[in-house]
């Protein structure tokens, strides 16, 4: 189980070859697992064969590009996804998070910030309240880590989840993204508040009746979003 | 459609109409005026001469120059059947009175009163006037047959009379109403041929002028292909053909402007990632040196780190400010609560003990958080390398111009600027003397905080304190709501 101090085996794509060595090596001695492969062709190939914790992704890569890769991986696995990109401009972030990635960051990148966002993505909410709550056929089981709907098993990203528990935390109660953003991201600056837009969206999908009239978690314009409890 | 219809009758349109038909009805009524008045005259003067040479021919037909004694009465009463004998017209005949005083004619024997003065000026010869009498005009006639008068001494002999005739003119003045009628209603109907000729032509004259005007409104909403269609040759077609000539100039221009910052765009989006990439491998390997080697080999890997990070950060604010020259810059707004993003600011570099942070918990704004830090993390870390403690960051709703939004003032207590840097300290790579020496910013800081405050609308200014030290003031406008909404 992957916690503050432990580590993580990862899935490293990145076409250039410096870069990958690089980063490799100084997650690595972060004292990460790291597979990391040239393409998204065949970091596809890995991920069903070693099935990491994690996949970091380059978005410029030859053939499929990150952002292609990071959407087939979301079709059949709630695998957290951090794109690496090297241009901070709007269309690869927005691209990226519609494709279902959990965080981004911008390249450079410090090896000690990388270290921090993939331990702030893997970390789960915390586990001293053991309880599970009903809202109406959703339920959150804070044991266990499981949220159903009407019996099925929802299959959430470890964001999706500490975003959702952390809004059902205190229902009726509004949060600004900005708190959102550190709560469960663990920025500690402000940070891009399409990140919470992003996720808020794949919640929905998985647990509103009707994600496009959502009822349990409401945006609240202006502000942020509020979970009602039915 | 409802907007054309609206303005087909008013602006321009209606003043050429306006004018069109005002000079139209001018000359109508400048020509039926003048042909009244010459009319009115000709008529008057025809039935005044008419019954004045009547009088005259009568006088001299009725009196002989020798009378026969007592025949005053019979004089008289053949004058007044023959001057009468006419529809609308009455005579009296008066006897000149002997002592030289005037005789009026019986009040009712004619259709209007004889004044003294008229009866003593009739005495001397023919004169006449017009009497307007219960609205109908009259003719007033009076003359004295001849100069011949029988003094006291000789009663017997006969004074010819005097006569007074009265002649309606009301046969004429109904004439002119007819005519005067009839005139009016020719300049009714040339007022309505008028004001439809004018609509008519100033409506061939507006088209042309209506399809420019709508041309042009769609060339100003970036229709660029718009053009009008010329047609004949004179001031219009000119300013058609002109005005497609400079839509198609437009088009030009705009296309190459297009493809120039799409080309630059590019440029800086390839740069970013050839420069980040080989940046990111040089930062983690770098890392791991500093961490590993001891000794002087670990103190040149530190200084290789340094400077790599330093070199990623200029990279960095190079990219930055390319992309703002580009007006390739976007921001992502969001409703942040002021002192959360300081004090989130602040404590992500380490700084929460060197500066002291004043303002209202509850103030919120909409800006964009990332770039609010980046503008934040630049003035408090220039004032904390440049300047002396104690820093303070100040920050409260201030509206300006009627917009709502926040201010915040950064100030610490150094020397403050150098005077020939206070109106360029926000130019590029501008860095005090002393600065160039110990600073390891790239000099584009203050550039890169200014750029992300006008983004935003807002504005940046520098200036020193009434105290020494430097004062950055920013204010961007956006705060989200008012009081009392929706509190978390």
């Amino acid at each position: 189980m992957p916690d503050t101090g432990g580590v993580a085996s990862i899935l490293f794509v990145e076409d250039d070859p410096a870069a990958r060595a690089a980063l490799e090596l100084a997650l690595t001695r972060q004292g990460h697992g790291v597979t990391s492969r040239a393409t998204g062709e065949d970091g596809l190939d890995a991920l069903r064969a070693r099935r990491p914790e994690i996949a970091i992704l380059d978005v410029m890569l030859p053939g499929i590009d990150g952002i292609e890769v990071c959407r087939r991986i979301r079709r059949e696995d709630p695998l957290p996804v951090i794109l690496l990109t090297a241009r901070g401009d709007d269309l690869d972030v927005v691209l990226g998070l519609e494709a279902g990635a959990d965080d981004y960051v911008v390249k450079p990148v410090e090896p000690r910030v990388l270290d921090a966002r993939i331990r702030a993505v893997l970390r789960r909410a915390d586990h001293t309240r053991v309880d599970r709550s009903v809202y109406g056929d959703l339920v959150i089981d804070r044991a266990s880590l499981k949220v159903t709907k009407a019996g099925a098993d929802l299959r959430l990203t470890p964001t999706e989840l500490r975003l959702l528990l952390e809004l059902a935390r205190r229902p009726g109660q509004a949060l600004t993204r900005q708190h959102l953003l550190s709560e469960v991201w663990e920025h500690t600056y402000p940070g891009d508040s399409r990140l919470v837009d992003a996720c808020v969206q794949r919640v929905r999908a998985k647990i509103e009746d009707e994600p496009a009239e959502p009822r349990l978690i409401e945006t609240v314009r202006g502000f942020g979003y509020r979970f009602n409890a039915p | 459609m409802t907007g054309d219809a609206g303005r087909r009758f008013t602006g321009l349109r209606l003043r050429l109409a306006a004018a069109f038909t005002a000079v139209a009805l001018l000359a109508a009524l400048l020509a039926s005026g003048i042909s009244y008045v010459l009319l009115r005259r000709v008529m008057l003067q025809r039935a005044q001469d008419a019954v004045l040479s009547e009088v005259r021919d009568t006088l001299t037909r009725q009196i002989p120059p020798r009378l026969p004694p007592d025949t005053a009465a019979l004089i008289r009463a053949q004058l007044e059947e023959v001057l009468g004998d006419a529809p609308g017209r009455k005579a009296a005949a008066v006897p000149v009175a002997l002592d030289g005083r005037v005789n009026l004619p019986p009040p009712g024997s004619l259709d209007v009163p004889v004044t003294r003065e008229f009866a003593r000026r009739a005495l001397r010869g023919v004169v006449f006037q017009r009497v307007i009498r219960n609205g109908t005009p009259y003719l007033l006639v009076g003359a004295r047959a001849s100069r011949y008068q029988t003094t006291l001494e000789e009663p017997w002999r006969t004074t010819p009379p005097m006569v007074f005739v009265s002649a309606s003119l009301s046969r004429e003045a109904a004439d002119l109403r007819l005519f005067t009628r009839a005139l009016l209603i020719a300049d009714a109907l040339a007022l309505v041929s008028a004001v439809g000729f004018a609509l008519l032509a100033t409506r061939g004259v507006l088209r042309p002028v209506r399809g420019l005007a709508a041309a042009a409104r769609a060339l100003g909403e970036g229709d660029l292909e718009t053009r009008v269609t010329v047609r004949g040759g004179d001031e219009l077609a000119d300013l058609a053909r002109t005005f497609n000539r400079t839509a198609e100039a437009l088009e030009r221009t705009v296309t190459d402007l297009r493809a120039m910052e799409a080309a630059s765009r590019r440029f800086v989006a390839d740069v970013s990632h050839e420069l980040r990439t080989p940046l990111t491998s040089m930062i983690a390997v770098t890392d791991v040196l500093a961490e590993q080697a001891a000794d002087e080999n670990g103190a040149a890997a530190r200084l290789v780190a340094g400077e790599t990070r330093r070199l990623g950060r200029l990279v960095e604010h190079l990219i930055e400010i390319s992309r703002f020259d580009a007006g390739a810059a976007a921001l992502v707004l969001d409703e942040v609560r002021v002192a959360d993003a300081v004090a989130g600011t602040l404590e992500a570099r380490g700084w929460r003990d060197d500066v002291a942070v004043h303002g209202p918990p509850d103030l919120f704004a909409r800006l964009d958080p990332r770039r609010f830090d980046v503008v934040i993390a630049n003035l408090v870390g220039n004032a904390l390398r440049h300047g002396g403690p104690p820093v303070a960051v100040r920050f409260e709703a201030a509206d300006r111009h009627g917009v709502a939004g926040v201010t915040v003032v950064v100030t610490d207590h150094g020397p403050g600027l150098p005077a020939d840097l206070v109106d360029v300290v926000f130019d590029r790579f501008v860095k005090s003397d002393a600065a160039r020496s110990r600073s390891d910013g790239s000099g584009l800081g203050l550039s890169i905080a200014k750029e992300n405050a006008m983004l935003h609308g807002g504005t940046l200014t520098a200036a020193n304190g009434a105290d020494g030290g430097a004062v950055f003031t920013l204010w961007l406008p956006g705060r989200p709501f008012p009081e009392g909404e929706e509190a978390p």
